[in-house]
């Protein structure tokens, strides 16, 4: 039976992801994963896109993980497990080994996931292996000093977006990567947030049993390059949460589900002042920014509304 | 820093045989504030352990207890402190906005080096 | 029982393939080897493999998926030539250096830009530091016979290196002719069955590939890999005398065709070998003692045993089907190596370079023959006239 999603069940499992690991103090990624796999109760095997969950997890000779996993590189993380899920299948099927119902993980941050990585998972996912892809999102290649990438939000501040005299940071939207995967129509893709932490093991526990490609796109704040203080984390992504700027749903077999009204829709801008990367757009010559931002979150609100049929 | 291999010594191919033993790493020293566990009566509800970073919660969850925190790898990042629903509870009933290291919450965040109590 | 087939170098590597029946195959279409995966495709739709056959979405996932699947403790294959194998580069590297058994059917093609379909080895001569054992052959049957042997040279474990097995595009991939295809049960008793030591299916042993290795272990483990190639030579020469007895064909690490008494010698790789042979005997007939060293590995590079075989000719050109742009004079990787060679073994004889056939361009017997004469003429003076010669290039 499977263990109930309480922290004091879940606690009595194995820890998969152990203490010294080299994440930065108050790091998402960490958060996501633990809660992940303890949601987990099958056998798991991981493939880690290169990032700051790999870099700083598996620095030899030392390893965080208590479970099989494989780094290749940064950009092929999907098509790795693809690799590995496929060997698993065939000596299965051949007698070789035994069925052990293993659930196929990848974890990749934006960078991997969004931007190098795309090509990959579109066709890891397109051939139907089973699998379970996370992207960790703290928009932007934070393991190699906050560069921006294709989940940056408008205006953020990132090294190779930066707030200087004429240009006033990030200058586009972030990409819509859950549509794009859901467009894919395998049987489950997730957005999810470790701050709804029941909502987010639940969906886990989905994707791991959906009988195909799944892929779940996780919140994940970056201290460091958000700018906020290390205990924040949490209440930050539940602030992204609030303001709808990131709405938690599901779509199941082409299904989307809402999986979170916020009881009061907050403005964006209660998220952005929280965080040192948005500081310059409270000037009064960036200001409009956030009106744009906040249109553009409406927007895809309004759209995410109807497409799941809350409208 | 555990005395370095020559290559006849090691596995092949960068392989890491001994699972998890990142916990001989100790992180602790990273910490420039240590959680404590203050005097309001902690419900055991394993909100920390849930949302910690670092698995740096102590716990017998056989009897379902919070027993403390992993100082060895622990670092100080605070959101234990900041997830704690006693916490809240205590902020909530105060009058004025309390301090991160004040004796009422159930997880304070002191300095590190200063004296617990 | 063997049989003996009309087989173009793909069908016969694809035969290969399905008698070594591995458990995971992850290939991409790439002209000139993309009848290889059709007709291994075939063979999985009829049900004859029981292959996983990963259709990625790119060159570069296909050595992804392979590195994922060898890892897993499976037996992977793939093939691909030219930018394929230029797209797969960066794995390329991660595939040896994770010391995983991975086997390659590479068709040589020339390398953009610009794009060009047919032979020449500018695509194999970039992947010749990456960590691979490499293999050329000079005909459909050598391929074939070669991608037999790669598997237990891969999987060895001494070894633990992956092997691409060269064959030229179009020339070899294309040309159809007779092959010698053995009996599918002594195929599948050759390569026998893989043990992997270690698998990432392994759940009672989790393992972690691919950590972060900064300067004070990465330098060990390129070390690993250099024993690994110094073991190389031994097994692969040990898989060819089983080969040989098994199959009846003897290989060694590089052919010598009338080398023994030959005044003069060429050194020509993969198909062109063929021609120089016929070239060979031509001039034999004269009267005239020349003879031919035609490389089968090389990664690793035999040096010293090249070294010692053409010790007693007067003079030597090396045929590169391939330019190190930059390098010294130009000239081309295979003659720098033996150039290398000869020199640190004490060989003083004339060494010339002959570039031919880039992008395709006919070799004929008569340039080869040209190729001969000037040595003749470099063996009498004890100079070469010209270290690098770019043949049949259009002023």
């Amino acid at each position: 039976m499977a263990t109930k999603l309480t922290p004091k069940e879940l606690a009595k499992n194995v820890e998969r992801l152990t203490p010294g690991h080299r994440l930065c103090a108050g790091c998402g990624a960490s958060i996501i994963v633990r809660q992940m796999l303890a949601a987990i109760d099958e056998p798991v095997v991981i493939a880690n896109a290169t990032g700051c969950l790999e870099v700083a997890t598996t620095i030899y000779p030392y390893t965080a993980w208590r479970v099989p996993w494989i780094h290749n590189a940064f950009e092929n993380a999907a098509s790795t497990i693809s690799g590995v899920e496929a060997a698993y299948r065939s000596m299965v099927r051949q007698g070789k080994i035994p069925e052990q119902n293993i659930k196929f993980l990848a974890f990749g941050g934006d960078g991997g996931t969004y931007d190098i990585g795309l090509q990959a998972l579109s066709g890891a996912v397109e051939r139907g292996h089973q699998f379970l892809y996370v992207c960790y999102d703290n928009g932007a290649y934070m393991n190699t000093g906050i560069q921006r990438s294709s989940a940056t939000p408008l205006g953020a501040h990132t090294t190779t977006s930066p707030a200087g005299k004429v240009v006033p940071g990030k200058q586009q939207h972030r990409k819509d990567l859950t549509a794009i995967m859901a467009a894919h129509n395998i049987p489950y893709v997730a957005q999810a947030a470790p701050s709804k932490w029941r909502d987010l093991m639940e969906k886990t526990r989905k994707a791991v049993n959906c009988g195909g490609a799944a892929f779940m796109n996780v919140l994940s704040s970056c201290n460091r390059g958000w700018r906020h203080n290390t205990d924040e984390t949490i209440e930050i992504t539940q602030l992204a949460v609030d303001c709808c700027y990131w709405p938690l749903f599901e779509v199941e077999n082409g299904e989307w589900r809402l999986s979170y009204t916020p009881k009061e829709k907050r403005p964006v801008e209660d998220w952005l002042k929280r965080q040192g990367r948005f500081r310059h757009l409270f000037r009064p010559e960036n200001r409009y920014l956030i009106d744009v931002m906040q249109k553009e979150v409406d927007r895809r609100w309004e759209h995410l509304l109807r497409l799941c049929g809350a409208a | 820093m555990a005395q370095l291999k020559g290559w006849k010594e090691i596995p092949i191919g960068g392989m890491i045989l001994e699972a998890g033993n990142a916990v001989e790493y100790l992180t602790g020293g990273w910490r420039a504030f240590r959680p404590v566990r203050g005097e309001a009566a902690c419900t055991h509800c394993f909100q920390c352990w849930l949302f910690c970073p670092d698995s740096c919660i102590l716990v017998d969850a056989e009897n379902e207890k919070m027993l403390g925190f992993n100082l060895e790898h622990c670092k100080g990042c605070g959101i234990c402190a900041a997830v704690c629903p006693v916490n809240a509870q205590v902020r909530r009933k105060a009058e004025q906005e309390l301090d991160r290291d004040d004796p009422r919450l159930c997880i304070r965040i002191i300095e590190e080096g200063q004296a617990e109590e | 029982m063997s049989t003996f087939e009309a087989l173009a170098g793909n069908e016969a590597v694809a035969t290969a393939m399905r008698q070594i029946d591995p458990d995971v195959v992850a290939a991409y279409p790439i002209t000139p080897q993309t009848s290889t995966v059709q007709k291994f495709a075939d063979f999985v739709a009829d049900g004859l493999v029981t292959t996983e056959f990963v259709t990625v979405e790119s060159e570069h996932s296909a050595m992804s998926a392979c590195v994922g699947a060898s890892a897993a403790g499976a037996r992977v294959m793939t093939a691909t030539a030219a930018n394929g194998l230029a797209l797969m580069w960066e794995i390329v590297y991660i595939a040896a250096s994770s010391r995983l058994p991975i086997v390659m059917s590479l068709v040589n093609r020339a390398l953009s830009g610009p794009i060009n379909i047919h032979c020449d080895h500018s695509d194999v001569m970039g992947m010749r530091d990456a960590g691979w054992i490499i293999l050329f052959s000079e005909n459909g049957q050598e391929a074939y016979d070669n991608l037999i042997q790669a598997v237990r040279i891969a999987e060895h474990p001494d070894v633990l290196l992956p092997v691409a097995v060269c064959q030229d595009g179009f020339i070899t991939s294309h040309g159809m002719e007779r092959v010698e295809i053995y009996d599918d049960a002594d195929v599948k008793a050759f390569v026998g069955s893989y043990q992997p030591q270690w698998s990432l299916l392994d759940l009672q042993n989790p393992m972690t590939y691919g950590p972060l290795d900064f300067y004070d272990y990465y330098y060990e483990h390129k070390r690993q890999q250099v024993a690994a190639m110094e073991k190389a030579p031994e097994v692969i020469l040990a898989v060819a005398a089983a080969f040989n007895r098994q199959f009846n064909r003897d290989y060694g690490m590089f052919e010598s065709y009338r080398l023994g008494d030959a005044e003069v010698a060429v050194v020509v790789a993969n198909s062109a070998a063929g021609t120089a042979k016929v070239v060979v005997d031509q001039l034999r007939e004269e009267g005239l003692k020349v003879g031919l060293l035609k490389p089968r590995v090389f990664r690793p590079f035999p040096a010293q045993e090249m070294s010692a075989a053409l010790r007693h000719v007067k003079a030597v050109a090396v045929m590169d089907r391939a330019i190190s742009f930059g390098a010294m004079n130009n000239a081309g990787p295979l003659f720098l190596e033996i150039a290398a060679a000869l020199a640190l073994h004490g060989e003083r004889m004339p060494i010339a370079d002959y570039v031919f056939g880039l992008g395709g361009r006919d070799i004929l017997p008569g340039e080869i023959e040209s190729v001969y004469r000037d040595m003749f003429r470099a063996a009498e003076s004890g100079r070469v006239e010209q270290m690098v010669t770019y043949l049949s290039v259009r002023e």
